[in-house]
């Protein structure tokens, strides 16, 4: 019985503990809570995915109200995964946020950014869980919203100009998708996904439902920071305090990456978007464009931070490669880099808040002699660089492997060597600013190691890189699983 | 004949596009802001448009009517409206925040000021130069 | 067989512990080593007997997993590594301390880490664990190579990482993922992996892959690494540049003729003369290069380069006398170069010298290394009485086997190149009158150690070359 109700414990309790966020008298016991319920998040994530993994699909409808009308969450291996990521990643997150947090922002406003960070937690949880497109929007926005709010309180002035950017092209991204779901409305006359899907063949290649396909696809496009449209994303990375570059960047992408991979599989189909509709060879375009062009960018960046915000739009181009491939392995492969890369990044933004915290800044002429003055942090850092330029034994390499894979059976020859092309062009950005932390440091310079509050969570998600470089069962199995189960018959 | 009965739909695209060019035309931030809230309001006209039904009345149940319009994407919008005075609140107090910080709403300006300005520490502190190539 | 790979690693960390007292740190150096060659010559009379174990590790892409296995070939490769490694260490330790370098303790724990990753690629039972070791191999180095710190070990640095990883990651990983596309499985089988139904245009455009991919072999155009990795303290060239990273290369390439595509599918595929022609370019070119080196090293890694090539050229032959050859190559190889480094780092501590044309009359001062660079030079040039002659002939023959006229002639004018650069020096040495009068002290009586130990070798493989080749020609049985 319980079981049933998961899901909606997970969305529900972030959502309830953010306004006692508030309330709290310490910024020390907002922080507490918020670390809390995103915990308390994880671990229903964990048990959602274990009894998904065992029984399969869960479906919870809300209220009490059968499924063409009310609002029904569902989950399945696709989305158990998502949650589970979305839910991991921001606990710890949360762990090193109280340290870094401290020096970055106020302490009246602590309680703010708690309560704004669970509301984006539980917006990001609730897109991935329902089962409902218009409830899908919502949390988009849910989340959305928070998350302009959460970079908007980064330290430097210019992210408050970053955080209108993303609002503006947010905001039209959201609205595509709403007039997207209009024309399904309009089409189907039902909101609920699995409805839409049963209802579709009917009303299948009508201009009405290309437009919803064309529409949609745009505005999760925006959202997703799909190249071209991913003009936002840099100076949001950059300029958001240093654990929300973390999250976001770990999260929210996905999340609307899982949107759309739902959009397209579930409910269009695989036969209307990539048979009738020309999105293989437009999406596959946009990625390699991404891979080269971003990963060109990031080598001339001086702050890494924006460096590793250009990485993210490239590799967010690897995640759509896979969906243009629209195999099976394609979109394991997909599916696989969503939980790969939101570990690398995470690991990344959360070693860079550690240097944010000692050094107070990401310029990499800064970072002179990282090595000896944070050598710990200079380790995360490196595993997790190891593992975005795609070495073995690390998680970055199981994605890469895979999608070349699905590229060469796809007899797509020229994109899977742009892929490894583009993944030397991360080796020379990465490692231009590795070959800068080892070089000695200035005779001046202490030892000033981060605390361990900060550097047990980039180390845990270090670690993970490498654990799940090797032992593949959970990201690359369940990412099968999921593949299988949105493809169903198309191999 | 087919024209005006989709008159609607024609107010929609209106508009949509209207607060679009709004949104990408004009550089100041709270033009923005009232653009993208135009642009939204033309989606809240597209869902209301969807629900009528010919012929149908207001879905309020009393005696003699049969054919209602349908209620859900009223239903629907009235979210969706909720969810347009959020967004549109939160970007003007994102504009008075900016305009506390750079003195402007202007975006050249802005961008003028976070790419010379940067000796300026009013608001930011031990940054250094960072290229705004974007 | 786990055991090889562990031991280093934790060799490693015993040295970072003992980081503050240098004389228990180099025991740990040294105790691991002699251990580790203990284990690995209790493996090998396993494995020579023809037992051969196997070990699955992990499967971290679904339907291809990492394992370990033992063939003769790895054996060998991790025979040399692992013995020569204990030479090194010894060598190192005077070398390290006589040359007052720099972060010691970050130099011994890389190079253990670098000795597991080779014996990692010696010990691969499948592509996949090669490729993982490979790469590890590359980047384990990295800091090896950069010791110093100065621009210039950086720029070095730069270069040798961008080539190796920058043709590992585009073309030798595009193969090994188009062969388990192609193929089904990246075990290595004795005969090959590919069914009939593979085309020989597609086996071509591998095998092209594989030899240009695996860097590390160093055959032209992706050659220039090897020059820039001299930047690298002696040791570091000696063990890793003429040993264990540059053989892990012509390894790789090796057990790929023989258990990816099998010798017989080889010898079908014109893809595979081609490619010997390449082979047989960069062995002239690369001579040719070393004559122009006036630095020691430089010249020393040009010489390497060529010599490379004559492995990859004994695979690519895909006769029994070329493989066996190629492999007995590998070893011969591995005891002269090695010594031939060990003589230029004595030199540089000793008189601080690094440019042949400044090495006149140092024979009467160092009269060991200078006699021992002459021995090794030999074995490089294929003359007796150094085992390098075994090698050569067997190479030759294999190209008369094949008709390759031309692959012939190559052998022999290289062989008369080989004599013109290396016995320059010794010539030097001997019969030259030195510029000045100063005069020098032999090199640290650890580096003298390591030298005698490695020339004794060359001559006994020249005596004694029976083991060595029955091993090899397990290969092709």
């Amino acid at each position: 019985m319980i079981d049933e109700q998961l899901s909606v414990l997970a969305v529900v309790a972030p959502l309830l503990a953010a306004p006692l966020c508030v309330l709290m008298p310490r910024a020390r016991w907002s922080w507490l809570l918020a670390l809390v319920a995103s915990v308390a998040c994880f671990a229903i994530s964990v048990r959602l995915f274990v009894l998904v993994q065992s029984d399969g699909m869960i479906v919870t409808p809300l209220g009490g109200w059968a499924a063409p009308w009310g609002i029904e969450y569902r989950v399945d291996p696709v989305n158990s995964l998502v949650m589970l990521i979305v839910s991991g990643i921001s606990s710890v997150c949360l762990l090193s946020a109280r340290l870094s947090i401290n020096k970055e922002i106020d302490s009246s406003r602590q309680p703010l950014f708690y309560t704004a960070w669970l509301l984006c937690l539980s917006g990001l949880i609730g897109m991935t869980v329902t089962g409902d497109a218009f409830n899908l929007f919502v949390f988009l926005e849910i989340s959305s919203l928070s998350s302009y709010v959460l970079i908007a309180m980064g330290r430097d002035r210019r992210a408050l100009t970053a955080s209108f950017q993303y609002l503006v092209m947010g905001t039209i991204g959201a609205t595509f998708i709403i007039i997207g779901v209009g024309f399904l409305y309009l089409a189907t006359g039902s909101l609920n996904m699995a409805d839409i899907a049963v209802r579709l063949p009917d009303t299948i290649a009508t201009r009405t439902m290309e437009s919803a396909l064309a529409f949609l696809t745009v505005g999760m496009g925006l959202k997703i920071a799909m190249f071209p449209l991913h003009l936002w994303l840099p100076n949001a990375y950059a300029y958001a305090p240093s654990v929300v570059s973390a999250f976001i960047a770990a999260t929210a992408t996905k999340v609307a990456l899982y949107a759309l991979i739902r959009f397209l599989f579930t409910i269009f189909g695989y036969q209307f978007s990539f048979v009738e509709m020309p999105l293989s060879a437009i999406l596959a375009v946009l990625a390699v464009a991404a891979v080269l062009v971003a990963s060109t960018v990031a080598i001339f960046e001086r702050d890494i931070k924006r460096m590793l915000a250009y990485s993210s739009v490239a590799q967010i181009g690897y995640m759509l490669l896979g969906i243009a491939i629209a195999s099976q392995a394609g979109v394991t492969a997909s599916i696989a880099h969503i939980f790969n890369h939101a570990l690398m990044k995470g690991a990344l933004f959360l070693a860079l808040a550690c240097v944010v915290y000692q050094i107070g800044s990401v310029m990499r002429d800064d970072l002179t002699g990282l090595s000896r003055r944070m050598p710990w942090t200079f380790g995360a850092f490196t595993i997790a660089s190891l593992s975005l330029i795609g070495m073995p034994l690390t998680a970055g390499f199981t994605s890469k492997w895979l999608l070349v894979q699905a590229a060469l059976a796809a007899g797509w020859w020229m994109i899977a060597l742009l892929v490894l092309i583009g993944s030397l062009l991360a080796v020379v950005y990465i490692w231009r600013v590795i070959e800068i932390m080892i070089r000695p440091p200035a005779e001046n310079a202490p030892r000033q190691e981060a605390p361990l509050s900060l550097l047990a969570p980039a180390w845990i998600l270090a670690l993970a890189n490498i654990y799940f470089g090797i032992f593949t069962g959970i990201n690359i199995g369940s990412a099968k699983a999921a593949a299988i189960w949105l493809l169903g018959g198309v191999s | 004949m087919d024209i005006l009965g989709h008159l609607n739909y024609w107010v929609v695209v209106f508009l949509m596009m209207t607060g679009f060019y709004v949104v990408i035309a004009s550089g100041n931030l709270v033009k923005k802001v009232v653009g993208l809230n135009l642009f939204q309001a033309s989606v809240f006209i597209l869902y209301i448009s969807m629900g009528v039904v010919t012929g149908g009345e207001p879905p309020i149940l009393r005696d003699g009517t049969d054919v209602y319009s349908n209620p859900l994407p009223h239903v629907l919008i009235l979210t969706a409206i909720v969810v347009g005075v959020a967004t549109t609140a939160l970007g003007l107090a994102l504009a008075i925040r900016i305009k506390e910080a750079y003195g402007s709403l202007e975006e050249d300006e802005i961008h003028l000021k976070e790419t010379e300005g940067l000796n300026d520490t009013s608001n930011h502190s031990g940054e250094s130069a960072g290229g705004i190539d974007g | 067989m786990l055991a090889a790979i562990m031991l280093p690693l934790i060799g490693a960390m015993l040295v970072l512990l003992a980081a503050a007292r240098p004389n228990l740190r180099e025991f740990f150096s040294i105790a691991t080593a002699v251990v580790l060659c203990v284990d690995l010559v209790w493996l090998a009379s396993h494995v020579f007997d023809g037992d051969m174990p196997s070990l699955v590790l992990a499967e971290p892409i679904p339907g291809f997993s990492l394992t370990l296995a033992v063939e003769p070939l790895g054996m060998l490769f991790a025979l040399i590594a692992g013995f020569l490694w204990l030479v090194t260490t010894i060598y190192a330790i005077g070398y390290m301390r006589g040359h007052n370098e720099q972060n010691q303790t970050r130099f011994y724990t890389f190079f253990a880490i670098a000795i597991a990753a080779a014996m990692g690629v010696a010990f691969a039972g499948d592509l996949l664990m090669l490729f993982v070791c490979y790469e590890l191999l590359t980047f384990s180095t990295y800091p090896l190579v950069t010791h110093v710190g100065t621009p210039k070990a950086r720029a070095g640095g730069r270069i040798y990482l961008g080539v190796l990883v920058g043709t590992s990651m585009s073309m030798l990983l595009l193969a090994i993922i188009l062969t388990a596309l192609e193929a089904g499985t990246l075990s290595f089988v004795s005969g090959g992996i590919f069914s009939d139904a593979s085309t020989t245009m597609m086996l071509g455009m591998l095998l092209a892959l594989f030899v240009f991919g695996i860097g590390k072999a160093a055959l032209m155009p992706f050659h220039f690494w090897l020059p820039a990795a001299m930047v690298a303290p002696t040791p570091v060239s000696a063990l890793l540049h003429a040993v264990a990273v540059v053989k892990a290369g012509v390894f790789s390439i090796m057990k790929i003729s023989i258990y990816i595509f099998g010798i017989e599918r080889m010898a079908t595929l014109p893809a595979a003369e081609m490619l010997g022609y390449v082979a047989g370019f960069t062995i002239v070119v690369a001579s040719l290069i070393a004559f122009s080196k006036d630095n020691l090293k430089a010249r020393l890694a040009y010489s390497t380069i060529s010599q490379l090539s004559y492995v990859v050229l004994g695979s690519l032959l895909a006769v029994q006398a070329g493989v066996i050859g190629g492999t007995m190559h590998i070893v011969m190889h591995a005891f002269g170069k090695i010594t031939l480094f060990f003589c230029a780092g004595a030199i540089l501590i000793a008189t601080n010298k690094s440019k042949v044309s400044e090495l006149d009359g140092l024979g009467k001062d160092m009269p060991w290394t200078m006699t021992a660079f002459f021995i090794a030079s030999l074995s490089i040039a294929g003359l007796p009485p150094a085992g390098g002659v075994w090698s050569k002939w067997l190479l030759a023959q294999a190209t008369v086997e094949t008709g390759q006229w031309v692959l012939l002639s190559v052998l022999l004018v290289s062989t008369l190149l080989n004599i013109g650069y290396l016995l320059e020096i010794p010539v030097r040495g001997f019969f030259k009158r030195s510029i000045d009068d100063h005069r020098y002290n032999e090199a640290p009586a650890t580096c003298l150690l390591a030298i005698g130990v490695a020339v004794l070798m060359t001559v006994l493989l020249f005596f004694i070359p029976d083991p060595l080749y029955r091993v090899a020609s397990m290969l092709v049985r």
